[in-house]
């Protein structure tokens, strides 16, 4: 199995660091070129999404990976991630790769004084630290789309086939059970190990 | 759960990694900046060659000024105050501002103190010409790290030799044994837990951006090239004849700065960069304000 992290901009460090615990093989996507090499599953970072999206689009990633999360590509979105997967951002009118049935709320929290941390409960994994940077949330998913975990009543995790957002960065926390769930999502559908 | 604001404000400063910020005066500058793919803008008065040639006492931006950015964007805005200077810094964390660069540029307010910082929920960033700095500057709260370079100059040999000797001196700590970290720690003037910290991790504890004299996007990709984990590019935007497409090109610059051919391809016609001044022939040394 071989993964790979959009390295654009943003904390994509923190994710291969995840990654290279949990003993998976990755590498970075940068420019078109990097689309060439094979891979199983892809993760998109937290950082600011419209500096990614606007790099997706000049450096011509846009319409491959589109197209590749469409066609079953499992993909995990963190923070900037869940909005460049969201089909619909309710307070901006650019959207990204609008792949997800989700409508996301960008800043939900406010600024950096709004962000916090916490833990709560995560379909199927149980009680995890969760850390919300600046964060969004989702306001509504349609039936499609599995909730896997809210905070205060906000949808913060969601699942709908082979992609998965969340709101918070466990990148930034000790805790590997969401990336395990990545790849075991993975290979689920790629069945490799 | 209890909310670690430092932990907190220094996972902001991870997010904004490979990214570049940009100082900006206006709300129609903020807009240009932020659809250029800049990842935060520091909002400020005078961008720092215009501080330069004004001379005279440079003080914390108009809050209004400031918020006017803050409502025109919609990425993390930043904003300066001085050196020591706890008042302003408490008046930007009244307007929830994203992140206060304590800054040498302006000039300083206390010649002998900093800001104590961990008295603030806001982060900090403040700048460093070594590796002493940097750890005196994270002791006293700071959440992320940049070089302070030679502001508004359009020259970026003091953010170079910022930067190669903040690694080469994380290097000669990385190299050395357990017990020789006490001695360093004396030397430099910082708790022996954070010389530990560099020591095991052979890096800063907190985020460390490039800052001064970046003006193209080959400075860019030198400084990242050199350990910068990002880049502020101050008068190097608005101080140039394309500032849309020059601020587009050290975004790009920033991702794939390993990427000459690409970097070649981005530094074509970008219009006049700003003119610059050498560093022999300024007068005020901003750089060696606070240490």
């Amino acid at each position: 199995m071989r993964v790979a992290v959009l390295a654009l901009q943003g904390a994509f460090i923190e994710h291969e660091q995840k990654l290279s615990q949990l003993k998976v093989q990755l590498f970075e996507i940068r420019q078109r070129r990097d689309l060439d090499k094979p891979f199983d599953g892809l993760i998109i970072p937290g950082g600011e999404s419209t500096v990614q999206g606007k790099l997706l689009h000049e450096l011509g990633l846009f319409e491959p990976l589109k197209k590749r999360i469409e066609d079953g590509l499992p993909v995990y979105g963190t923070c900037a991630g869940l909005i460049l997967l969201a089909k619909k951002i309710e307070n901006d009118e650019r959207v990204h790769l609008a792949t997800m049935d989700i409508t996301a709320v960008r800043n939900a929290y406010g600024r950096q004084l709004g962000s916090f941390h916490t833990e709560a409960e995560f379909k199927g994994i149980g009680l995890i630290p969760m850390t919300f940077i600046r964060a969004p949330y989702m306001k509504e998913v349609s039936e499609e789309v599995d909730v896997l975990a809210r905070v205060n009543g906000h949808i913060v995790a969601a699942r709908q086939k082979n992609q998965l957002v969340t709101a918070f960065h466990p990148e930034l926390n000790d805790d590997l059970s969401v990336h395990q769930y990545f790849v075991d999502m993975i290979r689920e559908t790629s069945g490799r190990e | 759960m209890e909310n670690n604001r430092f932990e907190l404000n220094k996972n902001l400063a991870q997010m904004l990694k490979g990214g570049v910020i940009m100082d900006v005066t206006t709300p129609e500058q903020a807009k240009i900046a932020e659809a250029a793919g800049a990842c935060a803008v520091m909002a400020l008065e005078r961008i720092p060659a215009d501080i330069r040639a004004a001379g005279g006492v440079s003080r914390m931006s108009d809050p209004k000024m400031i918020k006017g950015i803050q409502n025109a964007v919609s990425i993390p805005v930043m904003a300066k105050c001085r050196i020591g200077h706890f008042a302003e810094a408490q008046i930007l964390q009244a307007i929830e501002i994203d992140y206060i660069d304590e800054s040498e540029v302006l000039s300083p307010a206390d010649d002998k103190y900093h800001i104590d910082k961990t008295k603030f929920d806001v982060p900090f960033v403040c700048g460093a010409k070594d590796l002493g700095e940097a750890l005196r500057r994270i002791n006293e709260g700071a959440s992320m790290i940049r070089t302070k370079g030679e502001p508004g100059t359009g020259d970026v040999v003091q953010a170079v030799r910022h930067m190669r000797l903040m690694q080469s001196e994380i290097r000669r700590i990385g190299s050395l044994a357990e017990d020789e970290l006490f001695d360093t720690a004396k030397q430099l003037q910082v708790p022996y837990e954070l010389v530990l910290y560099v020591h095991e991790h052979k890096k800063l504890p907190v985020v460390n951006f490039a800052a001064g004299g970046v003006a193209t996007p080959a400075d860019a990709a030198l400084m990242m090239q050199l350990g910068a984990e990002g880049v502020f590019v101050g008068s190097g935007i608005f101080k140039s004849g394309n500032p849309e497409k020059r601020a587009a090109a050290i975004v790009k610059a920033v991702t794939n700065y390993n990427d000459a051919k690409l970097l070649a391809e981005l530094s074509e016609d970008l219009g006049e960069a700003m003119v610059g001044i050498n560093e022999q022939e300024i007068e005020l040394l901003m750089a060696e304000r606070g240490k």
